[in-house]
């Protein structure tokens, strides 16, 4: 088991924002937490990166108990973000972003840095511009980028379709489904549970702060529940 | 001639406050913190200073040490009282950083009296004339000059360059995404103020050397007039701390040289009330954007 989330309890002063959660990823896989807007799956995200403390549960990643270690201890481990809202660095170019995604490398990144040129060639036409002149598919495409350069056992991916055209989000996706098969595991949250359940090998649903339904991706694509509540059909 | 000779008395003048605005720019670009005891720190590394130098410490000595003096005081304030405070509201932050300056000035007047005392500057920076043509310089300007260019230099090739610098960089735009990348930002934050501390720390060692007194109080008034350099600049702007520095150097001696030195504390807060009513952001500043 490569992370393996157990009873997570986390609050926003007297809020609570998760309730019991639990769910694993597997080793390869693609796993997605779908959900409605509050319904967790960001605070899930950044209590797995350790910016967020739980106040009561465990997160292991690789067998180690993580709950309450740094979040620079954390990359170093093998897990890696790319946040909702991108959060890019504005006033870095896309070079230094990408640098910064490699921050606790010593060994040689370039073959790193032209594997996701090649990826998002349109990263390396800017290189030299600051993030913060790119358009939101670019800053996307960067913030992933950066996530990568870490070389991650495990990505963390938070709404990568948020914001962007339907031509877009397919060729975000599309390379989702390259990092993964080039053997890097995947959490990937979404609102857009059409395409996520479509990518994924497996799922659960938050809603409220809880994990209220999961499967593998295509159960819960069926499942007459989902459809309703966020298949639109 | 005599306007030449004062554009380098502004010079002079304006370097030296570029230099403590920098430590002001960096820290609130961090941690958005606006942190008044830095001029504090200044006026412990001018006892530092004077008390080597009267044991008779080598005066290049007593200048490093004045320099790792105001390093480590910096460093331990922002461990022991900001750190703790790092998710308050920034009021409290704020609060806390008047109560540090309070505490160093009353400490100093406690350990080393209220009294005013000569500073040894001709022993760090010997009083000799330079003349350049019918221009005459003190060396102590040139040296001002040189120094404070070649530091800024050197700090805007360590944040442009470096790899701490540029995480610095990254701290200071978005700290949580920072974390993300494994920046340990407790260190970066170190760092920020440590350099911030040793710039101030040669610019006690130059302020010191062209106004040579010292008491508890000399670091309020230039900690006040380099806070006001870095807005006018645009606080947060490490390029904005340097021009806000010499704008505010030349204004003081342009007003000086116009016959009206009483009134030169005066102009520099007058340029604060009007920076902050028409241009709050600065002259080089990024806009007042809340961080959420």
């Amino acid at each position: 088991m490569m992370l393996e989330v157990t009873n997570l309890n986390v609050f926003y002063d007297n809020i609570r924002a998760l309730t019991d959660v639990s769910f694993s990823v597997e080793e390869g896989e693609i796993m997605t937490l779908i959900g409605a807007n509050g319904a967790g799956k960001t605070t899930t995200l950044i209590t797995l990166s350790g910016l967020k403390k739980a106040q009561s549960g465990t997160i292991s990643f690789l067998g180690k108990d993580i709950t309450k270690t740094t979040p620079q201890s954390r990359v170093a481990m093998g897990m890696s973000q790319s946040p909702e809202g991108r959060r890019v660095f504005p006033g870095l170019t896309v070079l230094e972003n990408l640098e910064m995604g490699a921050y606790l490398r010593k060994d040689d990144i370039s073959a790193d840095m032209e594997k996701v040129f090649a990826y998002f060639p349109r990263l390396k036409e800017r290189r030299k511009q600051s993030a913060g002149t790119l358009s939101g598919g670019e800053q996307q495409m960067l913030a992933m980028g950066r996530a990568l350069m870490s070389r991650p056992k495990l990505m963390l991916l938070d709404e990568p379709s948020m914001g962007l055209s339907p031509l877009l989000v397919s060729e975000i996706f599309a390379i989702i489904r390259q990092l993964n098969e080039a053997g890097t595991t995947i959490l990937l949250v979404e609102q857009n549970a059409a395409v996520a359940l479509k990518l994924a090998h497996r799922a659960a649903v938050m809603e409220t702060g809880r994990i209220v339904l999961s499967g593998t991706g295509e159960e819960l694509s069926r499942s007459p529940a989902v459809q309703k509540a966020y298949l639109g059909g | 001639m005599l306007f030449l000779s004062q554009c380098i008395n502004g010079l002079q003048l304006g370097s030296i406050y570029a230099l403590v605005a920098l430590g002001y720019s960096m820290v609130y670009g961090i941690i958005r913190l606006l942190n008044f005891a830095h001029g504090d720190v200044i006026m412990i590394g001018a006892y530092i200073a004077l008390l080597t130098i009267g044991a008779g410490v080598n005066p290049a000595l007593a200048v490093v040490l004045t320099i790792l003096g105001c390093v480590f005081i910096s460093v331990l304030i922002e461990r022991v009282a900001y750190r703790p405070l790092r998710s308050a509201p920034r009021i409290s932050l704020l609060i806390t950083a008047i109560g540090i300056s309070l505490l160093l000035q009353n400490l100093a007047q406690l350990l080393f009296s209220a009294n005013t005392r000569p500073y040894p500057g001709a022993a760090i920076i010997p009083t000799k004339a330079l003349r350049l043509g019918a221009l005459s310089l003190s060396l102590s300007t040139i040296v001002t000059i040189l120094v404070s260019v070649g530091a800024m230099t050197a700090l805007h090739l360590l944040i442009q360059k470096t790899r701490i610098g540029k995480a610095m960089r990254a701290v200071s735009e978005d700290t949580g995404a920072a974390q993300l990348m494994g920046i340990d930002i407790n260190k970066v934050i170190s760092v920020t103020f440590a350099i911030g501390a040793a710039l101030a720390g040669m610019g006690s060692v130059l302020f010191c050397c062209r106004y040579p007194i010292v008491n508890p109080n000399i670091g309020s008034m230039l900690g006040l007039k380099a806070f006001v350099a870095a807005v006018l600049g645009g606080i947060g702007s490490i390029p904005g701390a340097v021009v806000g520095g010499f704008a505010i150097g030349f204004a003081e001696v342009l007003v000086t040289a116009l016959g009206f030195s009483a009134w030169t504390d005066a102009v520099v807060f007058v340029i604060l009330i009007v920076v902050l009513l028409f241009k709050p952001a600065g002259l080089l500043g990024r806009g007042v954007a809340e961080k959420v």
